[in-house]
């Protein structure tokens, strides 16, 4: 396999005006004649779909929610980046592509991330267009925050439901397009396989989820914004739906599956309480803002926090990190909780969390700022724990949030299969290793609005696509498949349910590929998910019916593809012999536990390539070379 | 550690949309205190996969309240007993030891019933493409500063853009109006500089729109606002009735 990135040439700063200059347009009266799948409806799927509307095509888009409002995305809370300088504190496009560069530990395209970087403003204008109610200040202008990894203040919010204003905007956006005839839209429908035509994409098989029926589309492109992998885990702070179904599909059908191993732990998140838990909820990074991350300076403090004088407190972010303090990268942060709870200093009844303390804040702001500021998230930790956060500090956890993989993308967002378009956290592409807080929403947005309406035109203006109706016999045959599989499961009839299948893929892959992963567990925990796969097909117990509203079935359907896919990860951190970012290996690691990457053996992307059913996957590598920034050692001291 | 729960649960069941549905009666054990309504629901369901009887249809997704995914009449308030809370937010603490548990789907004409909990809300979906946006291209938008808004005005319009769309207004009311839902949204656009051009448009589309999906009309008895989960106000049906009949007699915008 052939990994051509078609990174444009010239300056970094003037590579996508020469990209969009040399790209063949689609003339206005021509988009009609031209079909687009559009999967998924977060923020990059919507935003995505409204834009090519609104150019002129076609397009069907797909999620398997009721709505596509519900989308996670609507859950980002915190905020979305941008270089608008408009607090005057220095900061600039380049500023914001370097901080991605070095976030991610430089394992990211600087093509990619410096494009990221200057649509970054015009996201903003655009949703405020939309009417998106962003935080301001009481002159009437937008107001920022700041995030970890970052000196200057350039996050965008709004109060701590940011990704759902977002979403709305984009959503609406898309509404609009539905209105006008340009977007037809299909709820409750889970893409189960793309349709291949000559080599390039043509069109997905997907299941009705009310009805089972089976349904096939046929388009001139496919744009796949299914989201992250995270689910895997099972306990996670994404929504219960969030699966890598259609990703995985994608890779079996010639799509590179790239940098798995980038999973990213999100250091505050509320701390798991028992084995009934279905997911773990998320708290907003920029918590950090005003919350200090705090243990006992004594292992095994039984005292309550608010017994615990500051001078037995350990204030360790703080202390290791007097730049940043507790506004390091997430990564760092999550890691840093991890080695202080392993070490014995860990809170609370399963001693696996550390405090997150308002009380100077408080102090210093008063009560009414702080709830101005965080007062949903408050309620939301009150709700689910049955503490009060203004009274005593919170306490958090990492968990699993993001993942910075993804099918491999060139710089037009094009997988290595022609016609198949990957976008926002299903595409691998622009936060390397480790993104930072506030950098997802931006970059969804940024692919959706800003990259792929040019990309895909270029597609549709240069390639020669035959014309291809679901008679096709392609279009029959991949359903056929797709219908096997589903029949395949529900025959199997055993004893155990999926859901507990999921739970113990789920503590494998924590305890072998989290947040530290060691060569002997790692192999380990590839042994251990190829038998629990081979159980999970003699063993799975799936009532009902196929062609009926059967949500054990589609959750059964998710959980065999993480099933094959949690090996692929795992296979992937043990071929990255270094550390870096979200992946961290213990054998790589500096004296102060930090990441130590290997620049010479590992400074490029890792992409699978699927070699059929129980063969070896190939791995390809595409070499990142840093011509604007160099590589450094990443440090926040 | 708080006493773990035996819960006697009535579960409303019906195959699909046009079946005859019924109440079907289930006992759950050991449920703990810090469990949440739906991981309740969780471990019912694996017991009934266990017994090879079907589990319980119900929609969900988040789990963080954000969403407007979940949504059940639970002893007969829409979320349950707990204010401003939606289902997946709901913990058994709030349950006592030995308690009954009536669990309904939402009941409206325009939100028909798919499977057991499970509702359409296509009908929701429809009404915002009427015209609860702003109709701009990408490519368009001037700087994000061009137009100042005061916090005053900017704060409200985000207190209503905050609306779930999970329609447990319309479940709580017994007209089963949707009111509280389309004034959130047009109150959203007519408080911001950015929705004046479809101001009269907007409110009379998206009213007529819901007129044409089948829900009640409101006679303010507040049952929505008591039930929302973010507290959605009900000056926002005040407001798009001011702004109905600003629309109608004050524009020259055909409804």
């Amino acid at each position: 396999m052939k990994l051509d990135a078609r990174i444009p040439s010239g300056p970094l700063d003037a590579k996508w005006d020469h990209c969009k200059n040399e790209m063949k347009l689609v003339s206005p009266t021509n988009k009609r004649k031209f079909d687009i799948i559009v999967v998924g409806t977060g923020l990059a799927g919507a935003s995505a779909a409204a834009s090519l509307a609104e150019l002129g095509y076609n397009v069907k888009a797909f999620c398997f929610q009721d709505s596509p409002r519900r989308a996670h995305s609507i859950a980002a809370q915190g905020g979305i980046n941008a270089a608008k300088n408009y607090q005057n504190d220095g900061d600039s496009v380049y500023r914001l592509f370097y901080e991605t560069v070095k976030g991610g530990d430089f394992r990211s395209r600087e093509a990619n991330v410096y494009r990221l970087a200057s649509v970054s403003g015009n996201i903003i204008d655009q949703c405020v267009a939309q009417g998106v109610p962003f935080a301001r200040e009481y002159g009437g202008t937008l107001a920022n925050r700041t995030f970890g990894g970052v000196q200057v203040s350039r996050t965008f919010y709004a109060r701590g439901q940011t990704g759902q204003q977002l979403l709305l905007g984009a959503y609406g956006s898309m509404n609009r397009q539905i209105q006008l005839g340009r977007v037809k839209m299909f709820p409750r429908r889970e893409m189960l396989d793309l349709v291949m035509v000559d080599g390039v994409a043509r069109g997905i098989v997907v299941r009705n989820l009310v009805t089972g029926e089976y349904e096939t589309h046929a388009a001139h492109a496919v744009l796949l914004c299914t989201g992250g992998y995270g689910n895997a885990y099972y306990l996670a702070t994404y929504a219960k739906g969030s699966n890598v179904t259609a990703a995985w599909r994608c890779y079996k059908r010639g799509a590179a599956f790239a940098n798995l191993c980038y999973t990213q732990i999100h250091p505050t998140c509320i701390p798991v309480t028992g084995d009934h838990q279905s997911k773990l909820t998320l708290m907003s990074e920029s918590l950090r803002n005003d919350g200090r991350v705090w243990v006992p300076k004594n292992p095994g403090d039984l005292r309550s926090p608010n017994e615990v004088p500051d001078t037995d407190r350990d204030y360790y972010l703080e202390r290791r990190y007097p730049s940043y303090g507790n506004m390091v990268p997430r990564d760092v942060a999550s890691r840093a909780a991890k080695e202080r709870c392993d070490s014995g200093y860990g809170v609370g009844s399963s001693a696996k969390a550390v405090y997150l303390d308002f009380s100077d804040a408080i102090k210093r702001d008063g009560v009414a700022s702080i709830k101005a500021k965080y007062g949903n998230l408050f309620d939301m930790y009150a709700k689910i724990t049955d503490e009060d956060p203004y009274a005593s500090p919170m306490r958090i956890y990492p968990a699993i949030h993001y993942t910075m993989g993804g099918l491999w993308v060139d710089y037009n967002l094009e997988s290595t299969i022609p016609g198949l378009f990957v976008l926002g956290e299903a595409n691998f592409s622009d936060h390397g290793a480790n993104r930072l807080g506030a950098s997802a929403l931006m970059q969804g947005l940024a692919d959706g609005y800003f990259v792929a309406p040019y990309t895909v035109g270029h597609h549709l203006a240069s390639r020669k696509l035959a014309k291809v109706g679901t008679d096709h016999p392609a279009f029959k045959e991949t359903m056929y498949n797709a219908k096997d599989r589903v029949e395949k499961i529900l025959k199997v009839n055993g004893k155990r349910t999926s859901d507990s299948f999921h739970r113990e893929l789920g503590i494998t892959l924590w305890d072998y590929v989290g947040m530290a992963r060691n060569e002997a567990g790692l192999k380990k925990a590839m042994e251990k998910i190829r038998t629990l796969r081979d159980e999970f097909w003699q063993n799975v117990k799936v009532l009902g019916t196929g062609d009926s509203f059967n949500q054990n079935l589609e959750h059964a359907g998710r959980v065999a593809d993480f099933l094959e896919f949690g090996e692929l990860l795992a296979r992937d951190a043990l071929t990255r012999n270094e550390s870096c970012g979200g992946h961290f290996r213990e054998e790589y690691q500096t004296p102060d536990n930090d990441t130590l990457r290997d620049d010479t053996n590992f400074q490029h992307v890792a992409a699978w390539e699927y070699t059929g059913e129980g063969k070896e996957p190939i791995r390809n590598v595409e070499p990142l070379t840093f011509d604007e920034v160099k590589p450094i050692q990443r440090s926040y001291v | 550690m708080t006493a773990k729960l035996n819960l006697t649960l009535k579960v409303w069941r019906q195959v699909h949309a046009k079946a005859k549905g019924e109440f079907k009666t289930y006992k759950v054990h050991d449920i703990s205190p810090d469990m949440s309504f739906l991981e309740m629901l969780d471990e019912l369901n694996n017991e009934l996969i266990r017994k090879g009887e079907e589990p319980v249809a119900f929609d969900h997704d988040c789990r963080e309240g954000i969403c407007g995914t979940c949504g059940m009449m639970i002893n007969g308030q829409a979320h349950g007993p707990e204010r401003l809370t939606t289902t997946c937010q709901l913990h058994m603490r709030k349950f006592k030891n030995g308690d009954t548990i009536v669990i309904e789907p939402w009941r409206a004409r325009a939100f028909p019933v798919l499977r057991d909990l499970v509702v359409d809300r296509g009908s929701f979906d429809r009404i915002q493409q009427a015209g609860g946006y702003t109709s701009i291209n990408v490519g368009n938008a001037p700087d994000g500063n061009s137009v100042p808004i005061p916090k005053t005005q900017a704060d409200p319009a985000f207190a209503s853009a905050t609306c779930l769309g999970c329609g447990a207004c319309v479940a709580a009311c017994k007209n089963a109006s949707a009111m509280l839902f389309v004034g959130a949204k047009v109150s959203q656009f007519a408080l911001l500089p950015q929705g004046q051009p479809e101001r009269a448009q907007r409110a009379l589309s998206m009213v007529a729109q819901m007129d044409e999906e089948a829900f009640g009309n409101c006679t303010n008895t507040y049952e929505c606002e008591a039930a929302c989960p973010v507290g959605i106000s009900v000056d926002n049906i005040a407001r798009l009735n001011r702004e109905y009949i600003r629309a109608s007699v004050c524009s020259n915008v055909m409804p």
